[in-house]
């Protein structure tokens, strides 16, 4: 793996990190929240990756130039991007909008109290696990 | 007027809905709010039918969203393998918004009433546009419409019983890295091939052949619709999530959205990566045919020991999607013709038992297996209905469930794997234990003295004695739903006759 392999893929590390931790930090945290938080750490790996490979290597911003010859980056890959990060914000706010109500019903968001709790309601009181 | 909108009738499926539910918002009224979205499901279900009269007569139907030709703009792109699943979604829509108003009234909140029919109608318009759409990056969109709407509709349970609010997070949890991963796919896909509509997307995979990046997608977008559609190991969020929803909305999405998925996945494997794709042959039969049949056994052992039995009907749905995969992980026309119809007639027998379960939530208050006992005389067609529908799971004779089983105990002979079939025999038998059990609580108990029930409105039980007698119409009287299946399974596998 030489330098310039790992140098020009810069993004793609990123985007390597960002969503192995994004998805880390969904499954080992306790906390409602920090759950949603690292599940937009996952979704903006995903943006990044698409902002990544609409550029196009000499290119421009694809706003149309006068004269021929001119590079322009692909915008498409920026433009469905906005989509996902407009399903990404609807995705936090339902998700925190449950956690306030969760929050109100059950008096903490840490997630294995809830599941205590939930154990209760399933199986009754003293039941053993 | 109506012969200028009929060759528009494709977006007119989605935008119905769509357009339906902002305006639901106006009403303030639950009342005038169910009349509304009542029109908008029925007109969905008229247009559905409609379309598939079309494409069963001409083949395929193409529409060019805003005149932006395939493949550049969207396309909304119908065959005989989408045209019954947007019959199956708008048709339990339309039930189940018939049968919905007493549930709501008596299990959401009062200020909370009105909002659930725009909720409900975002998800309707979701799961159709994912059905109809012929864009991949389109169909994540949708995806996301719909899911986003069935967290919320989850959620609504909370007035009865607040674990639907851990249900839902847990929902929407799982949901977001199925559809992140799903996406992060078709980003692969795109780099691989730069087109995101599914047929251009076919062409180009079948003329790169195999590659790594390709790859890479295919693992991606199977992860990410195997959560949505709850596959066996995947499907932890989907027991509780069915069980605290409210009754209606489990009937929808008990019946709907994982139908949806497995029909995303059919058109993926099958349409998009193809037969040319070597890799697809090993993860149907070393990764598919393992999972459909473990999926088929260990959540029906489970189903046996629930003692709630909207849960246990739940965990019965996982093992039907065991049954589906396996058509599909055949990769024979035989074996996708039986999971198509198993997509159909498991909407319709599931959608009956939610139906029924339903009911009895809304007159005993819950869905407890105690609360059914004795209820066969209190609730002589709701349970009468229980029964038809638990016949069908289980698969006798005169029913669909028959249908569909025979159907794959067949294509499992044809691909020569003929021990396949006794295991979905011995499957079977398992769901006789776990319907058994309630139809025993419910026949052969006497009523406990303080229960006092009477039987459930009339509509409530139209819809579902609708969904019933739909399940042994369409048994005794297989030759339509079968060549319809048979067709979509020849659409998917791109042979034309």
């Amino acid at each position: 793996m030489s330098a310039e392999f790992i140098l020009g893929h810069y993004n793609y590390w990123v985007v390597i990190v960002l969503m192995m931790a994004g998805l880390y930090v969904v499954v080992s945290r306790g906390n409602l929240v920090k759950k949603i938080i690292g599940l937009n750490i996952f979704q903006t790996s995903v943006f990044l990756l698409y902002i990544s490979m609409g550029k196009v290597r000499g290119g421009t911003a694809p706003i149309e130039i006068e004269g021929t010859g001119v590079i322009y980056s692909n915008p498409l890959p920026h433009v469905l991007i906005l989509t996902a990060i407009v399903v990404g914000v609807a995705t936090t706010a339902v998700g925190l909008a449950i956690i306030v109500r969760i929050r109100e019903a059950y008096g903490t968001i840490e997630e294995d109290e809830i599941l205590k709790i939930d154990h209760i309601l399933d199986f009754g009181e003293g039941a053993q696990d | 007027m109506f012969a200028n909108l009929s060759p528009h009738l494709a977006p007119l499926q989605v935008v119905i809905p769509l357009i339906a539910a902002p305006l639901s918002l106006f009403l303030r009224n639950a009342t005038a709010a169910w009349l509304f979205a009542l029109v908008a499901t029925w007109s969905a279900f008229v247009i559905a039918c409609l379309l598939l009269v079309q494409v069963l007569d001409q083949g395929v139907l193409s529409y060019a969203l805003g005149g932006w030709p395939p493949p550049w703009g969207i396309e909304y792109r119908l065959d005989a393998a989408n045209a019954p699943v947007l019959v199956i979604v708008s048709g339990i829509g339309a039930a189940v918004m018939t049968y919905a108003r007493q549930g709501i009234l008596a299990e959401i909140e009062k200020h909370n009433q009105v909002l659930f029919f725009p909720v409900f109608l975002l998800a309707l318009a979701g799961l159709l546009g994912v059905t109809i759409t012929g864009d991949a990056f389109n169909l994540f969109v949708f995806l996301e419409i719909s899911s986003l709407s069935t967290y919320v509709l989850v959620s609504l349970g909370a007035n009865r019983d607040k674990r639907a609010l851990s249900a839902a997070i847990s929902y929407l949890i799982a949901g977001t890295i199925g559809a992140t991963f799903f996406v992060i796919g078709i980003g692969l896909l795109y780099m691989a091939t730069g087109t995101l509509n599914i047929m251009d997307l076919a062409m180009r995979i079948a003329d790169m052949g195999d590659s790594r990046l390709v790859r890479a997608a295919f693992a991606f977008i199977i992860v990410g619709i195997g959560l949505k559609l709850a596959l066996f190991p995947l499907h932890l969020w989907l027991p509780n999530a069915y069980t605290f929803a409210p009754s209606a909305v489990t009937v929808f999405i008990a019946a709907t959205s994982t139908k949806v998925a497995v029909y995303v996945l059919m058109r993926f494997v099958f349409t998009v990566f193809g037969t040319r794709f070597d890799f697809q042959e090993l993860t149907l039969s070393y990764l598919f045919l393992p999972l459909a049949l473990v999926g088929m056994f260990v959540p029906s052992i489970v189903a046996v020991f629930q003692t709630n039995v909207k849960r246990l009907l739940a965990y019965s749905s996982i093992a039907q999607i065991g049954y589906m995969l396996l058509g599909l992980s055949f990769a024979t026309i035989a074996g996708l013709t039986a999971a198509s119809i198993h997509l159909f007639n498991h909407a319709l027998m599931k959608g009956a038992l939610f139906m029924a379960v339903g009911a009895v939530a809304l007159r005993m208050g819950s869905t407890d297996i105690d609360a059914f006992t004795g209820l066969g005389r209190k609730m002589p067609w709701t349970m009468a209905a229980f029964v038809a529908g638990g016949l069908s799971l289980i698969g006798l004779p005169l029913t669909v469930g028959f249908v569909s089983k025979w159907l794959l105990i067949e294509a499992a002979f044809a691909s020569g794997q003929w021990w396949i079939a006794g295991f979905v025999v011995m499957s079977s038998l398992i769901a006789v234990i776990y319907v058994w059990r309630v139809v025993e609580l419910a026949y052969l108990h006497d009523t406990p003295e303080h229960v006092n029930v009477t039987e459930a409105p009339a509509s409530v039980l139209v819809p579902m004695w609708g969904l019933v007698l739909a399940n042994f119409y369409f048994g005794i009287n297989a030759q339509f739903t079968t060549s319809v299946a048979r067709r979509a399974a020849e659409a998917l596998l791109g042979v034309f006759p």
